[in-house]
């Protein structure tokens, strides 16, 4: 909509049609006629300076006979105007919020299933309307979809005006140019022929289209077309980030996977500790590549009130593409992924694997290896268990082993608690009681290797009957009672998760981005203007000259601009006092403009003005 | 304790003490700004009375709709007097709503005594800003980063840039004298919140937060926060200023008080057009900044856009104030109901910002409170 209040406003006032009012009409009221004369002078002067749709009446088509056609056109035309648009953007803003506030399935799940155990009366009613994924729900999906639909709607006229608008030429001069926001006038002994082709020059020097006005005398030009291609690029760039997001949320797949320092990892679906894609996404696209965790660094903030604090967290890994490509070193770090094809490689998280090895009843090893713990606060205190299959007690029966604890890198010994003091590796303990019995493996049901579920196991206790439980440091070991076997704590090796995530789209939405952004500047730091020169012989033989601005919003910058150009031009029309004798109107064009009654007779003093700069 | 961090430690300290020094010269400013209000309200304009009062606004409209060509009221004025160097440029504010409506005097109101005091504001000012920036600075190279990394930094940083943005819009001669209250004010708020509530010991950053990224995102929102809050404070005054305004021109009497606050700011269209500049300038930015953020989000966490809070917040900030900027193109929406929007939109920035950080659980937390 044009800011300057000249277009339509001014012709609603008067209430015709403005195409009525052709400026032979004679109307008994001169101030009337006058007025309407202007009145169109100023809207054909602000025309096609935007391609903003006027603001459509917001009441219903009340003829029952438009039938579905009429209400759908109706309907489309409310979906995209721009009161609609506006209140569906608040609408989607508005949607977000509860999606912050509410845990999202989708952000974080466990805190999601923790408040629904909490609050089961509340969890029923959030249920009801999606509140626990928010941004995968109908209510959500409809508000940007019409948004959407909307914003193209409104975005393809606008763009096909605006081709229009660039073939246009610049509207010609309307006839009383002190009507404009921004005027100037002097008068000079250059011929007015003189004067416009200069105007013209300078104009065009300043990257002005211009275009001289038919006989009138007169120059019109016009600049600033990249604001509206600015805007219509923002708006089409909305469009391109949105698209770019749905084919990502679709086709993305998004996977963990917890490696010991020394093992490796092939990218496919069953290396994977977990996995989650959209649901476009099929498993062939996978990009080939492995890669193994050759060595894990960290360091922590040594003393101060911020001990502990991570410094550096750094993944040593060899890596190759396809099946058996050429294998390349990397470090990956906490900012810096590894990119692998499509797939990039981050590093999440890192802890302790106490290397264990178990001895059964019949003194062979029945498991050796590095066993990860689970970080459960910032010093690394960590929880885990060891699961042993295959186990023969002492009197040779086959059965299942089951370890459970703790382990702390930093541990305070005899301060009686499992809480690490330290995140670093200083003095690593273990902390275990065992159990034997059924460890529920075999039942086909997944189950968690990092917790033991000890429905039908029983507790290892010591001669007194308590449960038995140890600390051991590197090296110790713990025996099992009755001689059915014992477990040793060899050593600890570090082991860091990483995230495997292929998201398509991302450089549509890069781009989209990018181009919203240089089209937002382009929108809102320029201004589309018209600039028009009159060059008239005076009938005292001089010439006036007339300029004036119209920008599309109001703007300080365009009085500005025009005096720059006018000084500009008065090099090449220099100033000249007007001949006292002549005390004419300054429009010598617009005949009928100036008759009123009231009107001071300014142009005099105007002139005295240029006089007292021409002497 | 190795010789370094003793070093930096004492580089900390000498940080908040600037910052401390900073708040007392604040507070000074702030004594001054209330000492131009007061010696100010001596003065007994009523230049927008005058403009507005019922009768006076017909006379007006009347002559302006008849005014013959060259005969502006720039041009009117001008006279035969002074000498024509260049075209003299007529304008004429087309704008729908008000005549033109004159900018109050500033809060001195044209005494002299008042004037001084806001002269000595605007000093103390400048000089609690550069105590202010060196605390800034030293807690930086305390640090060796930026000095933006967690709530302490980032609030003392944030009411840093506000009052550098404030000072060169000063410098570069616009007429923003009127600002100097309310923002003295909310610096000192905000510091006293950073020193006391928010306080971080100076420490080096986590990995996380070990990027470019962090340079640019960072930064940015740091900035557009501030320009946002002048923006916003353009904005309340406008809504008070346009009820005053139409109040005298529905032919009410506003009260002593409000009279003589309301006389010295600037015309509420002058307001309006202040904040707008702010709010659509800064707008670009803003999306640049959540899109720097997007691009470090992908870095760091592997993906760009999560919905984590910190990102919905910014995004329905930035969508609240693409909300402004539309229903500023729509007819039925300008003026008053754009500003309350306006208002909302920086709510919602301020509660990204500080709610956020505090009330709700997400990646972003780094706030150290
Ligand atoms: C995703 C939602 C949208 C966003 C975030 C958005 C954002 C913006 C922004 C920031 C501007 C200001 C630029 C300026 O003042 O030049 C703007 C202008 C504009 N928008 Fe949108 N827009 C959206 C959807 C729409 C839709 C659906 C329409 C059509 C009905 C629309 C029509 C316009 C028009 C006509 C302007 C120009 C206003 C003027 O010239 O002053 N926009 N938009």
């Amino acid at each position: 909509m044009s800011d300057t209040g000249t277009g339509s406003s001014t012709d609603s006032r008067n209430g015709t049609d403005p195409a009525d009012m052709a400026e032979t009409r004679v109307t008994a009221d001169a101030a009337e006629t006058a007025d309407a004369a202007e009145a169109r002078d100023a809207r054909e002067a602000s025309a096609q300076l935007s391609t903003t749709p006027e603001q459509e009446q917001s009441e219903p088509p009340n003829l029952p006979s438009l039938g579905v056609i009429g209400w759908a056109r109706w309907f489309w035309r409310q979906l995209t105007s721009m009161r609609v648009a506006l209140i569906l953007l608040l609408l989607l803003s508005l949607g977000t919020v509860p999606g912050s506030l509410i845990p999202q399935n989708s952000v974080d799940a466990a805190k999601a299933a923790e408040f629904r155990q909490n609050n089961p009366t509340l969890s029923g009613f959030y249920e009801t309307f999606q509140l626990f994924d928010v941004y995968s729900s109908v209510w959500f999906s409809a508000i940007y979809i019409l948004l959407f639909v909307s914003l193209i709607g409104c975005i393809v006229p606008r763009s096909w005006q605006f081709v229009g608008h660039l073939r246009a030429r610049p509207p010609r001069a309307p006839r009383r140019l002190d009507r404009m926001p921004a005027y100037t006038t002097w008068h000079t002994d250059e011929d007015p022929e003189q004067v416009l082709e200069a105007a013209r020059s300078t104009l065009r020097r300043r990257r002005f289209r211009t275009e001289a006005d038919g006989p009138g005398g007169s120059v019109a030009a016009e600049k600033g077309y990249l604001r509206e291609a600015g805007n219509l690029v923002f708006h089409v760039a909305l469009i391109v980030m949105l698209v770019a997001f749905a084919a990502g949320q679709l086709w993305r797949s998004e996977g963990g996977k917890l490696i010991v320092q020394g093992d490796g990892f092939a990218n496919t679906l069953t290396q994977y500790d977990d996995f989650r894609a959209g649901s476009l996404y099929s498993t062939d696209s996978l990009d080939s590549f492995g890669f193994t965790l050759d060595s894990f660094h960290s360091s922590f903030e040594p003393s101060g009130p911020q001990k502990g604090t991570p410094r550096e967290f750094r993944a040593d890994v060899t890596y190759w593409e396809g099946a058996d490509g050429e294998e390349k070193k990397a470090a990956i770090e906490v900012n810096r992924p590894l990119s692998v094809g499509d797939s990039k490689v981050f590093l999440l998280a890192h802890g302790y694997a106490p290397v264990v090895s178990v001895t059964d009843g019949q003194g062979d090893v029945a498991f050796r290896g590095p066993v990860p713990f689970l970080p459960l606060d910032a010093n690394v205190t960590s929880q885990g268990v060891v699961k042993v299959t295959d186990y023969r007690d002492a009197k040779g029966e086959k059965d299942q082993l089951g370890f459970q604890g703790f382990f702390v890198p930093t541990y305070l010994p005899g301060s009686g608690q499992m809480a690490s003091q330290f995140p670093a590796l200083t003095n690593p303990a273990l902390f275990l009681t065992a159990y034997r019995g059924d460890l529920g493996v075999d039942g086909g049901q997944p189950r968690s290797v990092y917790q033991l579920d000890v429905e039908k196991m029983k507790q290892f206790t010591e001669k007194g009957g308590d449960p038995l439980a140890k600390v051991l440091e590197p090296g110790d070991t713990m025996e099992l009672p009755n001689g059915a076997g014992e477990l040793r704590f060899e050593s600890v090796e570090r082991w860091a998760s990483f995230q495997i995530s292929q998201e398509p789209g991302k450089g549509w939405a890069l781009g989209g981005a990018v181009a919203a952004v240089l089209g937002l500047a382009g929108s809102l730091f320029l201004s589309r203007r018209r600039v028009w020169v009159r060059a008239v012989a005076g009938p005292d033989g001089r010439t006036v000259v007339e300029m004036a601005a119209l920008g599309r919003s109001e703007s300080a910058r365009v009085p500005e601009e025009l005096g720059d150009l006018a000084e500009r031009l008065r090099h090449a029309a220099p100033l000249a006092p007007a001949r006292p004798e002549a005390v004419s109107t300054a429009s010598p064009d617009s005949p009928e403009a100036p008759a009123s009654p009231e009107s001071p007779a300014s142009p005099a003093r105007t002139d005295r003005s240029a006089e007292g700069a021409g002497q | 304790m190795n010789f370094a961090a003793a070093n930096n430690q004492s580089l900390a300290d000498i940080s908040n003490v600037l910052v401390y020094s900073a708040m007392a010269v604040y507070t000074l400013a702030f004594v001054a700004h209330i000492a131009e209000w007061v010696f100010g309200s001596r003065s007994r304009v009523a230049r927008t009375a005058a403009a507005l009062s019922p009768g006076r606004r017909r006379d007006a409209d009347a002559s302006s709709s008849a005014a013959a060509p060259g005969s502006g009221p720039a041009a009117a004025s001008a006279g035969g007097t002074d000498v024509l160097e260049r075209p003299r440029i007529v304008t004429r504010s087309s704008a729908a709503g008000r005549p033109d409506v004159p900018d109050g005097p500033g809060a001195a109101g044209g005494d002299v005594q008042g004037d001084t005091y806001g002269r000595i504001a605007v000093a103390l000012t400048a000089l609690a800003f550069v105590v202010h920036a060196a605390g800034v600075v030293a807690r930086g190279l305390s640090v060796e980063r930026v000095p933006w990394a967690n709530m302490y930094e980032f609030s003392t940083t944030f009411s840093m840039v506000v009052v550098g943005a404030y000072l060169v819009l000063l410098a570069t001669g616009r007429n923003v004298r009127w600002v100097g209250l309310p923002l003295v004010t909310t610096v000192l708020l905000d510091l006293g919140l950073a020193t006391t509530v928010l306080y971080t010991e100076s420490d080096q950053l986590p990995p996380a937060l070990d990027s470019y990224w962090l340079w640019i995102h960072v930064s940015l929102a740091i900035v557009c926060g501030a320009l946002f809050y002048l923006g916003a404070v353009g904005t309340v005054l406008y809504l008070f200023r346009d009820r005053y305004e139409a109040k005298l021109e529905r032919g009410g009497k506003p009260g002593a008080f409000a009279t003589s606050v309301m006389e010295r700011l600037p015309a509420s269209a002058s307001l309006d057009k202040f904040a707008y500049r702010i709010n659509a300038a800064v707008f670009p930015f803003w999306t640049f900044t959540i899109i720097a953020g997007a691009i470090w989000a992908e870095s760091a966490w592997g993906r760009y856009w999560g919905w984590d809070p910190k990102e919905v917040w910014s995004f329905i900030t930035w969508a609240a104030y693409a909300c402004y900027l539309h229903a500023r193109a729509t007819v039925g929406w300008k003026g008053r109901k754009a500003a309350y929007l306006a208002l909302v939109a920086f709510a919602c920035w301020l509660f990204n910002y500080y709610g956020v950080n505090m009330f709700v659980d997400g990646l972003h937390s780094y706030s150290g409170v």
